[in-house]
């Protein structure tokens, strides 16, 4: 299949990025470009100006910073996360999520950033970012402004950014206590979306939970934030009927289709299932760590 | 201008933009004057016929397309061409030398790690950026490494065996 | 000194492929590497609907586009008698839709122009007014009373029924099943999926005016048909056609029949007096191109209280999408289902079979199986494994019962074919053995301590492989034989070419090892050459596992030939009469004086600079090979799985497999076609399937939800064999390509249902999706039916 035809910039920082945005119609921004050339190819999209981000130095990073806050640059790579040193120390969650997205060589080009700007429902990492309470960093021509992810995605596909904003990092806050959680997903080989998935991320502090957060994946129109299953959680010791109401209570915010990855009712079944077994397995890592 | 005769297209308009492209493959330096649609995998295969580099789908899911891009594995289908410009390519006709084969292709023979050959490129592209940065893979390791590249001929099996027999040459133990 | 046949890569010889040589350097030449000077390129537009009327088509956007040359619709091929073609089961297809569209991806029109990207430009300009009408995507709706035709091309067809077919014995069967103790029965569906090699289709139409000679490159398993076809399509003399079948990336079925592509690319060459190069998208193939299965079975067995299987009834309906194009043998309009039961002394049988139209793609082409042999073995071994339970039988032990036994042979099968040897109850036990059958129940025990649910599940069959003999087995009337032709050079080297056609299967390496055991020329001085038509001998090709059986006893016949005519060459060196010549391999010797012989090169060179007076000069020969009857490989796949309850996810624990198909040729090859065929079945038992929503839209149209497994889901697989010498073939082969394919879904089922059996579920329809799994078990019921795709 071949895209249809565009103009192509690729600016080498990122004001020249936005004044190009700015100045440009129907452009879009061009990071790893592994949902967007599918898409151009399959002419699904097929946008008049593309401005590539890979050429403007110094946003390849992930990295703690030392209020404790996890920054990830707008041209990370899935793999640099997967291969990271540091990720699973900071952040157990991506860690967990990391090596399930998508297929090893997508994942040497996508993007993490570009994928949260994606939109889509069955995206893994905006799931991870929702339970993370995470914010993108949009930047314009008026600067930069910090948009949590919960009110980032406006609906399938789209997001809050302006046509001439661009999504250059990703924030995760820091942990009350020490951050546990995990990421399962139902998929059935490697590169196929998640029939279900579901990303639980856990604060602790002297067994107590001090924060939490649920976002689920494939299970929805967008994203789904479960706040009210990880409002269930917090303050408690993750005793059993806690951990039973809150799956039951992330199911429920489910708003599956069902399709030829499963029905809707087992599509809900999977995300209480996944929700009890990743607290389960948090749960044995930390007696295992006492 | 490098042959006596070009021939121009009377037909194509000014606004249709080109570009050119300076990409080292395969240890070779090239040039091209394109379009930016013009997809990776298409400029290697149709404009340096470097035709080993196959496409099998047009959804960024078989692999066949693989190429290492600044030595990682991406699918040459899923990148525009003008996006490795100032780029190292390497393709399947840069893993031989002229005396030598890689020991990955070596190995996909000797275990019969391919059939009809069409996926085996990429595969061994994969495989390559696997080895380079874990000399000594467990048999799981090769099958995760391989898991964005598909083969409907062999099964894997062989195909692992042939990514091992490949590692155990390249450490000096076969 | 004899040589050793080992040595020098003969039979038996695991030796290392010739063709790896150019594609792990990328060399390779397939048909989309193939560049010809001024060539063009065609793209094609495809329905998006699934049932509708065409009422305009505007093509003028798509022209106004720069470098767009050309741009083909169903009105232009009708003009010349090309809207329409005739398939190869006596239906027609639509080339380029003219009144209707039939299914979607149905072809409408072509754009042809100078690079690909602007022909999908000129594609995307073109705007067709679709009138949509009620699509029909089962056959409940194709059969439903007022359902609305979908022929209506076709004089005389008032509705949507293709054709009524029936086999065996209908009075003795019922007389059977009113006598039987039990009866069991069954309900199944095995749906529809898609060979789809990594390579679709493609082709380069080259018209030349000036010598009236089209030559077409294309990826075809079968080039002869093709020419044959082009010919009676185009009304092009066949002589003025050649086709080339290059390096193909893999074929399954998928690449036996003439699709529309080629037709329009050939049509558009002769206009155009250009090459024109199509190169179909995977879309393309998966939505438009021969397609394997969909097809539903009511199945019952007699039985015995004692566990012997008296009877068998088999009710079936298939599904042809639009157009009937099935790829088989003329005669049987369902292929070879009526093989089912052939490795078990059953006396009765009775098949119906009903086949419809419906607005899907057209296809039914031999998926990796001889002729829907697939949907037979695996509606069998699912019926017997539930007849076992439903007696409360061990699954084995049924098996041991009913398995027709060594010195039976030859045996006729209950629809009437006639196997010839085997040794069932062998296979059966290595395979038992391997798997640790009686160990089995305590790792369940085990298992369910860790609430998983174990299951083991058993596929026994033997399938008729080889189409054919010419008595039974022709297609468009021309029978099912296959050829070789060889010759020897002067220095002992040789070329061979045959009427198949390699796509991964490795003819280069193994056809040479059969010269090599028949002649004694190493198997390196013997090149191979298949698939162009101006050169090779007439074959029927590659499909059915039909190579080994058919091409490569042309090969060892052939062989035969110039051993014959090398045996009077060496008479007269050695100076004495052909009755006192020995041969052993490589090699004539004088009876009784060992050291007075000749090589076969020697022979070789004597042929072109000595040849005794009265004999013609040379050493090349051909020969055609109507094999006597069909080979009959026998096939034990035993696989076990883990079920998680709270899922309905399994994960295969192991595999073992124990293949008898007679003399293996080339062993290492051999063990990669078992390994490759394993891999198509656990995908067809798990994920890979084509389905279609209510609106006839097909889901599984690319690789994001035509799902075919990686290296990471793919499991190991344990092989072992068992030897019985085919009795016709001339070296005891017989095919081995498809085995796995066919025999392997049901192991992987059995398995499901073995863990599932003790909760009261007797059915889950592939593929085995963890939510069909998961609702058998909370229902404790069967999930039956094509897989669903709205909102249950």
């Amino acid at each position: 299949m071949y895209p249809s035809r565009f103009r192509y910039e690729a600016p080498t920082s990122i004001e020249e990025a936005i004044a190009l945005l700015s100045s440009l119609e129907d452009a879009k921004v061009l990071a790893g470009g592994q949902s967007l050339i599918p898409m151009m190819k399959l002419r699904f999209a097929n946008p008049a100006n593309l401005v590539d981000i890979n050429n403007i130095p110094d946003l390849g990073y992930h990295r703690a910073d030392s209020d404790g806050s996890f920054r990830i640059g707008a041209l990370c790579r899935h793999a640099d996360l997967e291969k990271s040193k540091i990720l699973g120390e900071h952040q157990p969650l991506l860690a967990a999520a990391a090596p399930l997205v998508a297929d090893p060589i997508v994942r040497t080009r996508g993007t993490f950033v570009g994928s949260v700007c994606h939109a889509d429902p069955q995206g893994d990492w905006a799931s991870c970012m929702v339970a993370l309470g995470g914010s993108i960093v949009a930047q314009g021509p008026s600067g930069k402004r910090t948009i949590p992810v919960k009110d980032f995605v406006s609906g399938p596909f789209t997001t809050v950014l302006a046509h001439n904003e661009i999504a250059v990092e990703a924030v995760i806050p820091p942990a009350q206590g020490t951050r546990t959680g995990g990421y399962l997903k139902l998929e059935r080989r490697v590169g196929d979306f998640a029939t279900a998935a579901a990303a639980v991320s856990l604060d602790m502090s002297d067994g107590v939970v001090k924060d939490a957060g649920i976002g689920l994946t494939g299970v929805g129109a967008q994203t789904i934030n479960a706040s009210e299953a990880a409002e269930a959680l917090i303050g408690s010791r993750l005793e059993d009927d806690v951990v039973e109401r809150a799956a039951e209570l992330a199911a429920a915010a489910t708003s599956p289709r069902g399709d030829h990855r499963g029905s809707a009712d087992y599509k809900r079944h999977i995300i209480s299932t996944f929700v009890s077994r990743i607290i389960a397995n948090v749960q044995r890592a930390e007696m295992q760590v006492a | 201008m490098t042959s006596l005769f070009e021939e121009l297209q009377p037909t194509i308009a000014d606004e249709i933009q080109t570009t050119r492209v300076d990409i080292r493959i395969n240890g070779e330096s090239k040039a091209a004057q394109i379009e930016p649609r013009l997809l990776l995998a298409h400029l290697i295969r149709n404009g340096f016929r470097l035709t080993g580099t196959h496409t099998g789908c047009d959804t960024t899911n078989c692999g066949a397309c693989t190429v290492l891009l600044d030595g990682a594995p991406v699918k040459s289908c899923t990148v525009f061409a003008v996006q490795a410009d100032g780029h190292e390519v390497t393709t399947v006709e840069g893993l031989a030398t002229a005396s030598e084969l890689h020991p990955i292709q070596e190995g996909f023979k000797d275990e019969h790690g391919l059939q009809c050959g069409f996926c085996t490129p990429g595969m061994m592209l994969s495989a390559k950026a696997l080895l380079d940065e874990n000399p000594n893979p467990t048999e799981d390791e090769v099958r995760w490494a391989l898991s964005g590249n598909l083969c409907r001929c062999t099964g894997y099996q062989n195909i692992v065996k042939a990514v091992l027999w490949a590692a155990a040459k390249m450490r000096g133990e076969a | 000194m004899a040589i050793d046949e080992v040595k020098i890569g003969g039979l038996g010889a695991s030796r290392r492929r010739v063709e790896d040589n150019r594609f792990i350097r990328g060399k390779g030449n397939y048909v989309d590497d193939v560049v010809l000077p001024g060539m063009l390129h065609m793209e094609i537009l495809r329905s998006p609907l699934a049932h509708a009327r065409i009422k305009s088509i505007d093509t003028s956007a798509a022209y106004a586009i720069p470098g767009v040359r050309m741009v083909m619709t169903g009105e232009m091929m009708a003009a010349r008698n090309l809207a329409w073609m005739p398939t190869l089961s006596y239906d027609t297809q639509a080339v380029l839709a003219t009144d209707k569209v039939r299914f979607q991806g149905q072809e409408v029109c072509a754009v042809i122009a100078d690079d690909p990207y602007i022909a999908r430009d000129g594609v995307e300009a073109i705007v067709v007014d679709y009138e949509p009408l009620a699509p029909i995507v089962n056959p409940e709706q194709a059969l439903a009373p007022d359902a609305p035709l979908i022929r209506d091309d076709k004089v005389n067809q008032t509705n949507n029924v293709v054709f009524d077919w029936e086999v065996g014995d209908r009075e003795g069967t019922d007389r059977v099943f009113a006598e039987a103790d039990m009866v069991s029965e069954l309900e199944l569906h095995y749906p529809r999926s898609h060979p789809s090699p990594i390579e679709a289709c493609g082709s380069i139409a080259d018209y030349d005016r000036a010598t009236s000679k089209l030559t077409v490159y294309m990826t075809s398993q079968a080039p002869h048909i093709v020419r044959a076809a082009v010919s009676m399509v185009a009304e092009i003399p066949e002589h003025m056609i050649r086709i080339i079948s290059p390096d193909l990336g893999g074929g399954f079925g998928n690449k036996v029949p003439v699709y529309p592509g080629y037709v329009i690319s050939i049509l558009a060459s002769i206009l155009l007096e250009r090459p024109v190069k199509w190169i179909e998208d995977k879309t393309g193939n998966l939505i438009s191109t021969g397609f394997g299965r969909d097809v539903y079975l009511k199945g019952k067995l007699a039985l015995r209280k004692d566990g012997k299987i008296l009877g068998v009834r088999m009710d079936t309906v298939s599904d042809h999408g639009a157009f009937f194009a099935d790829a088989q043998p003329s005669k049987f309009k369902i292929g070879l289902i009526h093989s089912a039961f052939a490795c078990y002394d059953i006396p009765t049988a009775y098949l119906t079979n009903r086949g419809v139209y419906t607005n899907k793609s057209p296809g039914g082409v031999a998926y990796r199986c001889s002729f829907r042999v697939t949907e037979a073995m695996f509606f069998q071994e699912r019926m017997v494994q539930a007849a076992a339970d439903d007696l409360g039988m061990d699954q084995a032990e049924f098996r041991r019962i009913n398995l027709v036994k060594d010195d039976d042979f030859p045996k006729r099968t209950p629809f009437g074919f006639l196997t010839d040897s085997g040794q069932y109850e062998k296979c059966l036990q290595v395979g038992l053995d391997a798997i640790g059958y009686d160990d089995f129940q305590n790792q369940k025990a085990e298992a369910a301590k860790r609430g998983r649910l174990l299951g083991l599940g058993i596929s026994t069959m033997t399938e008729p492989l080889g189409a054919g003999n010419s008595r039974e087995y022709d297609i468009l009337g021309i029978k099912m034989f296959d050829s070789a032709e060889l010759r020897v050079h002067m220095t002992g080297k040789a070329i061979l070419r045959t009427g198949a056609k390699s796509q991964g299967q490795g003819h280069e390496t193994t056809w040479a090892q059969i010269v090599a055991h028949e002649l004694g020329i190493p198997a390196e001085d013997i090149v191979v050459e298949e698939g162009d038509t101006d050169t090779a001998p007439f074959g029927m090709g590659t499909y059915a596992s039909r190579s080994t059986p058919v091409a490569g006893a042309a090969v060892s016949m052939v062989s035969r030939k110039i051993r014959a005519k090398a045996r009077k060459i060496a008479a007269h060196l050695l100076e004495v009469s052909d009755e006192d010549i020995e041969w052993e391999l490589g090699r004539f010797y004088v009876r009784g004086a060992p050291d007075r012989g000749v090589s076969i090169q020697e022979c070789a060179m004597a042929a072109y600079s000595n040849v005794p007076d009265g004999m013609e000069p040379g050493l090349e020969n051909n020969a055609y090979y109507d094999p006597p009857n069909l080979t009959w490989p026998f096939a034990c796949y035993i696989a076990t799985v883990e079920i998680d309850p709270l899922t309905g996810v399994w994960d295969v624990i192991r595999v073992v497999a124990v293949d008898d198909c007679g003399v293996r040729i080339n062993p290492m090859i051999v063990e990669g076609q078992i390994m490759g065929g394993l891999t198509e079945a656990y995908a067809m038992a798990n994920m890979q399937f084509i389905t279609f929503d209510e609106d006839g839209n097909c889901v599984g149209s690319n690789y994001m939800d035509y799902l075919l497994p990686t290296a990471w889901e793919t499991p190991g697989f344990e092989l072992h064999e068992v030897v019985t010498p085919c009795p016709h073939h001339p070296i005891g082969a017989k095919g081995i390509g498809e085995c796995a394919t066919v025999g392997g879904p049901a192991a992987f089922v059995n398995a499901v249902m073995d863990a599932l059996k003790d909760i009261g579920v007797r059915n889950i329809d592939m593929p085995l999706l963890p939510d069909r799994v998961y609702e058998a078990i909370q229902t404790g019921s069967d999930v039956s039916g094509h897989p669903p795709v709205k909102n249950r």
